[in-house]
């Protein structure tokens, strides 16, 4: 393939670079989405049955997915690249260089702890949403209840009342937060959209996008954890 | 033997000259081009320079460093500026203004036609390098920006920050990987040339030596052009490279190349002073200092006794207990004299005893002038970079304290002798930028050798040269498959053999201090009739002593950078004698050439044109055998010799 | 002072390395840390061993000669600091320290601690330049450039070419050098004329050499002895991306 988004190195990063904005966009999107649930379990099952498995649900599904998988792909390709062009013998001592982000140097066990907290929730949740309609099912077994493919609130009810996944999603939101704080200002960089007047305001805008998001996702796993267990007690 | 000197000065007025001499050289057309080869030793602003455009030219290069890369030659750490007569501060500066500043700073010991030359080109080198894309200093209408430097009374210096040597050579080098990527030039790294082959009276070639591998190789050509710097590095302690050596140019003098001035050695005035016997290289502040720094002594000796003991700190003392030296003894030009002119001050004040730190050898060059008048940002943005540097090496802020300072070994203005072609006596051999002789006389001023290089390099070789090649046209390609070759090579390893077997007690750096310190003490800032009658016996010893009791250790096939220590001390311990035997034949005082029974009343240099208005040429006669002596006088048609004056 | 060395010594670039340990004595806090591994050589000469071999030339921070990574640092614990510029004041009496050469594959060794970086000339080669004949110019002050571009080219062309950016990054990448040659050249009129050609030739070589990949750490930036910013970076990126976007 003779292209320079495959066969530069700069044009591979600008893949990178992206792929991730777009995914990011998405996260966005979703917490938004999410934020719904804390108000109102209605306005957010109005939400899921959109995102059911209509054909743009189902377009954008395939997209997003197209999505991580570019962006994963590309990211072990240049990991390999990167590993290589550093040679077989190593430092036997190494410093951190002052100012360098320790999230900058970790990009990819972070993307991989993203990955595997990917892998966790679609089992939890796309798994029996959308999955379910496009199997053509409309309810699904979870626990020890039916639950319907379109209620999405009694899902998130379910899947926060228990300690172990709040810790595994807050982990994961942790790992993106850390991920995000160096994707978010360097994908400028990547698209040459960055200079020195511009690197504090970025990383300024990268700490804040990564926080929102942060919380935004963390506010509705606790909240549901907090419903389900200690509100009862109070209610 | 004594050589037949000539200079091909052109005839006609100075202004005509090069002009002329262009019209009347032979040159080499596209398709004979093709067929001739040059190699040329160094890649700093001469050679670089000179390489690129002689591979522009159509000519095969191939062009020899002893760095990892091209761009690493000495010229990168030239820090002041560039001078040119461009006259673009409106300050009535000409090319004759120019020509004659340098002549004058030569102390006229330069050759007239070479100097008004050199002036004539410097234009043009200021648009070329332009031209590369060297990010000159500008002013924010955008155009190019001066600098006033030592020796002159207008702006003429051209400067890219602290840094203008390596954008010079930035740029040169850059011509030269255009020209590499062309094919026209081919580059050896990490090669160092041990000996110039003369076959038939003409320089046909080099042996060199592969300082990876270590192998000995040959490289034949129809003309060889050394452009390898000074040997400034003979005095062990000097602001060269650690690398910088005099080893190409000794070659080609002990082949038959006269070698001319070797005593004019130019101690720049404004360097860090030693710190102690393990130190390996001297660190210059750039002369650009000179022109808001203001250089003092204390002028009570008690204010020197407390200074030293550290209980006095050089700011506590009051503007009438401090002796403005330069000033009070140069009104007209103060604190921005030749360099040599500020040396020989700072010496005189030093061994009167106020020498202002531990080993009484410096004195202060203070900014708090400057500060008051300019406020601390605008010095911090001309001079931040120095200031920086000056106080990671010493640990003192020269915002707080003034920095101290002491001449230093620097530069050497003897080399090479060439003709008005920068041809040298062996025919087909040639030498441009500082490892000539030509253009700088006695003394060489500030901004004046990034002018020399490049003017060598990219305005004068390549067109001077075509007039030797125009005769080759006609050779073949050269053999190195001859009888010639066959010996140099032999000498050579026979040469490194025995190095090898020697296995003595002392290392390769034991004897370099050793001659060191032989030459800063007696062939250094002041010369006598008996300082140099020791140098020359002493050094005849040291010599014999490296011969018997040197260690070099390692294999000689692999990289060894001992045995390539050891190869260039063997040259300096021959060209220092020569250094030597030049400033004792020099019966006057010029320039850097300071011999203490010639001065004036007042302590100036005191010059015999009567006696001595020629170029000293020496011609090797072999190892402890001594050289003859050719003079080429210099004639003065259109300046007036005259004492140099920086009074008034 | 005194010092344990941990030093890495390699016979050539065919041979395996490994670490030797050497003790260096009474060495003055204004030595500097060149001029204290000299001091070792010497010694290690009169005992008639070799000498540990390294890169350094003018000893002023401008060649781009010395290199060395020192306890985990490219060139050392100084900040903007070349080797050659750091001085034993720095370290902590009787400390250890370790010395290694640059480790990347474009920069195999050749000997201890000296380093083939042939490949920041091949890159260079591969478009680094302005175009020009020799004297074939016009006047220097023909073209006016602001002076915020030209200090900004400044900024860029104070790159000494040391290596230390390819080193001191984890991925092996050269791109703070290749963009400090693409920028300088690219804020001045002159250098634009080929800019989209420059920066598509020198990317291509230096991924041809086997460089590897920026991922914006900013650890070029951090140990550049020059203090060249990764905004060079950000304009390499914008040069290349809209050169190719053209084609």
């Amino acid at each position: 393939m003779n292209c320079f988004l495959y066969n530069s190195s700069v044009g591979k990063k600008l893949v990178m670079s992206i792929s991730g904005c777009a995914l990011v966009l998405f996260i966005i999107f979703h917490m938004s989405m999410n934020i719904a649930a804390i108000f109102s379990a209605e306005a957010y099952n109005t939400i899921c049955e959109l995102l059911g498995a209509n054909w743009y649900a189902l377009v954008g599904t395939a997209g997003l997915a197209a999505l991580v998988v570019v962006h994963f792909a590309y990211a072990l390709l240049l990991t390999v690249n990167n590993y290589r062009a550093r040679g077989k013998q190593r430092y036997a001592v190494t410093a951190k260089e002052p100012g360098v982000s320790w999230a900058s140097k970790n990009m990819l066990v972070l993307g991989v702890i993203v990955v595997v907290g990917l892998l966790l929730h679609l089992s939890h949740f796309w798994a029996k949403m959308q999955l379910v309609e496009i199997l053509g099912g409309h309810e699904s077994l979870v626990g020890d209840q039916m639950i319907a493919a379109t209620d999405g609130a009694a899902l998130i009810q379910y899947t926060f009342s228990k300690w172990y996944n709040v810790v595994l999603y807050l982990v994961w939101f942790a790992a993106l937060w850390f991920h995000l704080s160096h994707g978010v200002w360097s994908m400028f960089q990547t698209a040459g959209w960055a200079n020195d007047t511009w690197y504090p305001r970025l990383k300024c805008v990268a700490n804040i996008v990564a926080t929102l998001i942060f919380l935004g996702f963390a506010a509705v796993v606790v909240v549901f954890f907090l419903k389900a267990n200690c509100c009862c007690a109070l209610c | 033997m004594a050589f037949k000197l000539d200079a091909k000065i052109p005839a006609g007025a100075l202004a005509d000259k090069w002009s002329n001499h262009k019209a009347a050289i032979k040159v080499v057309s596209p398709a004979n081009k093709r067929k001739l080869d040059i190699i040329v030793i160094g890649t700093g602003l001469g050679g670089g320079a000179a390489a690129a455009s002689l591979g522009e030219l159509g000519y095969n290069v191939k062009v020899f460093c002893i760095q990892d890369s091209p761009r690493r030659a000495h010229s990168i750490a030239a820090q002041g500026g560039i001078n040119a007569a461009k006259n673009y501060q409106n300050d009535n500066d000409s090319v004759y203004r120019l020509f004659y500043d340098t002549i004058k700073g030569g102390d006229y010991r330069a050759r007239e036609a070479n100097v008004y030359r050199l002036a004539e080109v410097s234009n043009l080198i200021i648009d070329q390098c332009v031209a590369q894309g060297v990010p000159f200093a500008r002013e924010y209408g955008g155009l190019l920006a001066n600098r006033s430097f030592g020796g002159a009374q207008v702006s003429r210096t051209f400067y890219a920050r602290g840094q203008t040597g390596q954008q010079l050579l930035l740029g040169a080098y850059a011509a030269l990987n255009k020209e590499i990527a062309a094919g026209s030039v081919k580059s050896y790294p990490r090669h160092e040339m041990l000996d110039i082959v003369v076959e038939d009276g003409e320089a046909k070639g080099i042996i060199a030596r592969n300082l990876v591998t270590g192998e000995i190789e040959r490289h034949g050509a129809h003309a060889v052009v050394i452009a390898s710097g000074g040997y400034g590095n003979v005095f062990f302690l000097s602001t060269n490279a650690m690398g910088s050596n005099g080893s190409a140019a000794f070659q080609c003098y002990s082949k038959g190349a006269g070698f001319a001035n070797p005593c004019f050695t130019q101690i720049h005035p404004t360097c860090i002073p030693v710190h102690g016997t393990q130190q390996s290289k001297l660190t210059l502040m750039s002369e650009s200092l000179r022109n808001d720094g203001r250089i003092w002594v204390p002028k009570k000796l008690e204010d020197v006794k407390a200074l030293r003991a550290g209980t006095l700190k050089p700011s506590d003392i009051k503007e009438e207990d401090r002796d403005y030296y330069l000033e009070r003894r140069y009104p007209a030009f103060g604190n921005l004299v030749p360099r040599d002119v500020a040396s020989r001050a700072a010496k005189e004040r030093c061994d009167a005893g106020f020498g202002v730190n531990e080993t009484g050898l410096a004195v202060f060059l203070d900014f708090k002038t400057a500060i008051e008048r300019l406020g601390k940002d605008i010095i911090k943005q001309r001079y931040g970079n120095l200031f920086d540097m000056y106080e990671e090496i010493t640990d003192v802020s020269p915002y707080e304290e003034p920095m101290q300072i002491f001449p230093a070994v620097h530069y050497t203005m003897g080399g090479i002798w060439v003709d008005y072609n920068l041809m040298t006596t062996i025919p087909g051999l040639y030498a441009i930028g500082e490892a000539n002789f030509s253009d700088h006389g006695a003394n060489r001023l500030g901004a004046s050798a990034l002018m020399q290089g490049l003017a060598d390099g990219y305005f004068v070789l390549p067109y001077t040269i075509g007039d030797y090649l125009a005769k080759k046209i006609q050779a073949p390609k050269v053999s190195t498959d001859t009888p010639a070759f066959e010996e140099a090579e032999k000498a050579v390893k026979e040469k490194i053999a025995k190095l090898m077997s020697i296995n003595g007690k002392q290392s390769v750096d034991d004897i370099h201090k050793k001659l060191g310190h032989i030459m800063w003490e007696y062939v250094g800032m002041a010369r006598t009739d008996e300082s140099l009658k020791t140098a020359i016996t002493e050094i005849q010893a040291l010599r014999k002593e490296f011969w018997k009791d040197v260690k070099v250790v390692g294999d000689p096939m692999s990289f060894n950078v001992e045995l390539e220590k050891a190869l260039r001390l063997a040259d300096y311990l021959e060209l220092g004698e020569l250094m030597a035997r030049d400033a004792l034949n020099r019966e006057e005082s010029c320039g850097g050439h300071f011999r203490s029974e010639h001065q004036t009343e007042e302590g100036e240099a005191l010059r015999h044109d009567d006696k001595f208005a020629y170029a000293a040429v020496w011609e090797y006669k072999g190892m402890d055998e001594a050289p003859e002596l050719t003079k080429e006088p210099l004639e003065y048609e259109f300046t007036h010799r005259a004492q140099r004056n920086y009074k008034d | 002072m005194n010092f344990t060395l941990k030093i890495w010594r390699q016979k050539d670039a065919k041979s395996k390395g490994a670490f030797e340990t050497y003790k260096v004595k009474d060495i003055s806090a204004d030595t500097s840390f060149l001029e204290m591994l000299d001091i070792l050589n010497n010694d290690l000469v009169h005992e008639g061993k070799e000498p540990v071999a390294f890169d350094h030339d003018c000893r002023e921070g401008i060649c781009g000669m010395c290199s060395l990574h020192i306890d985990g640092l490219a060139h050392g614990p100084g900040q903007a600091a070349t080797t050659c510029q750091i001085y034993m004041r720095k370290f902590q009496d009787g400390a250890t320290i370790t010395i290694e050469p640059w480790r990347s594959a474009a920069f195999p060794v050749i000997k201890d601690l000296v380093v083939n970086r042939g490949a920041y000339d091949q890159i260079l080669q591969a478009g680094g330049y302005v175009s020009v004949r020799t004297n074939s110019v016009p006047d220097a002050n023909a073209i006016p450039i602001a002076k915020a571009d030209a200090d900004e080219s400044m900024d860029a062309a104070a790159c000494i070419g040391c290596g230390a950016c390819a080193a001191t990054c984890k991925n092996g990448s050269a791109m703070l050098f290749v963009a400090a040659r693409v920028s300088s050249l690219a804020k001045l009129p002159q250098g634009r004329v080929e800019g989209a050609r420059r920066a598509k030739a020198m990317v291509a070589k230096m991924d041809e050499l086997g460089f590897g990949n920026c991922t914006n750490t900013g650890a070029c930036q951090a140990e550049c002895p020059k203090g060249i910013s990764i905004a060079h970076i950000a304009r390499l990126n914008r040069e290349f991306l809209a050169a190719k976007i053209q084609d």
